[in-house]
């Protein structure tokens, strides 16, 4: 039976099954709310805020989530798999960019 | 040319966030051969086709990225040679150990500009690709166990200073730039792409913010329809693929990036011209950044510039 997720952010809404990360229904959904990186916990752009809901996780990477975060829902999307209908709010984004540094001399 | 010094990319340590399913990936859907396990819990994997015992190591780690990156040198009088010449370039350098990493000899270690630690060794256990020495087979039945590259190729990796660590590869390692993007102003580059013999390239470097990043690892195919056949088995797999299969316009060759179970961003690559040290170097501008990466859609994806571990 599939979950309901709605991201605050956009007022998007679709169908998520427990076995499928909250990242990767969106995406085969066609959505586009959560950026979407490497779907395997590496990269951190999928960050998100979980506002309700229950939900299992799998390991993601410390360069992300912290302690503090992972205390207060703020998880990656690619690695959060809900148990119950839930919603969110987007943190991350692909802000930070090749020749950043570059440009500033 | 007569290779000498530094003669090719050796070895990449990779961190993992789940090491079984790590390993399951790395030997069963990438194909490579698992060659051994350490007290410090390191995978080990070679390239079917590659003779050295590693190429590619893993380890369990809370934070996925690169650990580091080594090049085999000639011999070890070239790797006492290039310790110095760090030393003398102002690089702080450490030696490891002999049989630190299982089959290896001992590396110098020095960390560049970027935040990213290389490492120079000489020797490392040959222990064949399965294919006898005299009268060889061109291939051997490991070929066809997954996505089977051939070899370790090259990497790209981001992080700041890239005009430093461009003079030290080409000033006391001996690579020179075979291709560059340009930044926005065009007053530096924004990418190099650098090579030790005649592939082109052996590492590549992006300027960005964060230090010592891995945008991904770079393994040979020996045919674009072997490139193609990649990406069958990574979508029968579920892999997480990013670009491709497409041909990049810097260095011509024929890609897929896509993504191991954690987030570590691998390349299955295919051809490349051939440079010459002697060639000049060619220049890509920013706003052509969208051809240098993926020719035939002409799109600077933005997950190329923004997603690494």
């Amino acid at each position: 039976m599939p979950h309901t997720v709605s991201i605050e952010d956009t007022g998007e809404r679709y169908a998520c099954s427990s076995e499928e990360s909250l990242l990767t229904a969106m995406a085969r959904m066609g959505k586009r709310g959560i950026p979407v990186g490497c779907r395997g916990g590496g990269c951190g752009v999928c960050k998100v805020e979980v506002l309700a809901g229950d939900f299992e996780t799998r390991v993601m990477s410390r360069d992300h989530v912290s302690d503090d975060d992972r205390a207060h829902g703020r998880l990656l999307a690619c690695r959060v798999y809900p148990a119950s209908d839930l919603s969110l709010k987007v943190i991350g984004k692909l802000h930070k960019n090749v020749c950043g540094s570059a440009a500033g001399r | 040319m007569a290779l000498t010094g530094v003669l090719r990319p050796g070895h990449a340590q990779v961190r993992v966030l789940d090491l079984n399913e790590a390993v399951r990936f790395y030997r069963d859907v990438l194909g490579l051969v698992e060659t051994g396990r350490d007290a410090q819990g390191r995978v080990y994997f070679k390239c079917w086709d590659e003779r050295d015992h590693n190429s590619y190591v893993i380890r369990e780690s809370d934070r996925a990225g690169l650990d580091f990156f080594g090049f085999r040198v000639l011999d070890t009088a070239t790797l006492d040679k290039l310790e110095s010449d760090l030393q003398a370039y102002g690089l702080a350098t450490e030696r490891i150990p002999a049989g630190e990493m299982l089959a290896t000899g001992e590396r110098v270690r020095f960390t560049l500009p970027s935040g990213h630690v290389m490492e120079l060794y000489a020797e490392k256990d040959k222990v064949g690709n399965g294919i006898p020495l005299v009268n060889p087979a061109p291939w051997s039945k490991a070929r066809d166990n997954g996505i089977a590259p051939i070899r370790l190729d090259h990497a790209l990796l981001y992080g700041p200073n890239v005009a430093q660590v461009h003079k030290i590869f080409t000033e006391v390692l001996g690579f020179y730039l075979v291709e560059r993007v340009l930044t926005p102003d065009g007053n530096a580059n924004a990418a190099i792409w650098l090579s030790c013999g005649q592939k082109v390239h052996d590492i590549a470097f992006a300027e960005y913010p964060e230090p010592g990043k891995l945008h991904h690892c770079s393994f040979l195919m020996e045919s674009w329809d072997q490139v193609l056949r990649a990406g069958d088995i990574m979508s029968m797999n579920q892999v997480a693929v990013d670009i491709g299969p497409t041909r990049h316009g810097v260095t011509r060759g024929c890609t897929i990036y896509a993504w191991d179970p954690s987030g570590n961003r691998f390349e299955t690559f295919f051809g490349g011209h051939l440079p010459y040290p002697d060639y000049e170097t060619m220049t890509w501008t920013f706003d052509n950044f969208g051809q240098g990466l993926d020719y035939p859609q002409r799109k600077l994806h933005e997950t190329f510039l923004t997603v690494v571990s």
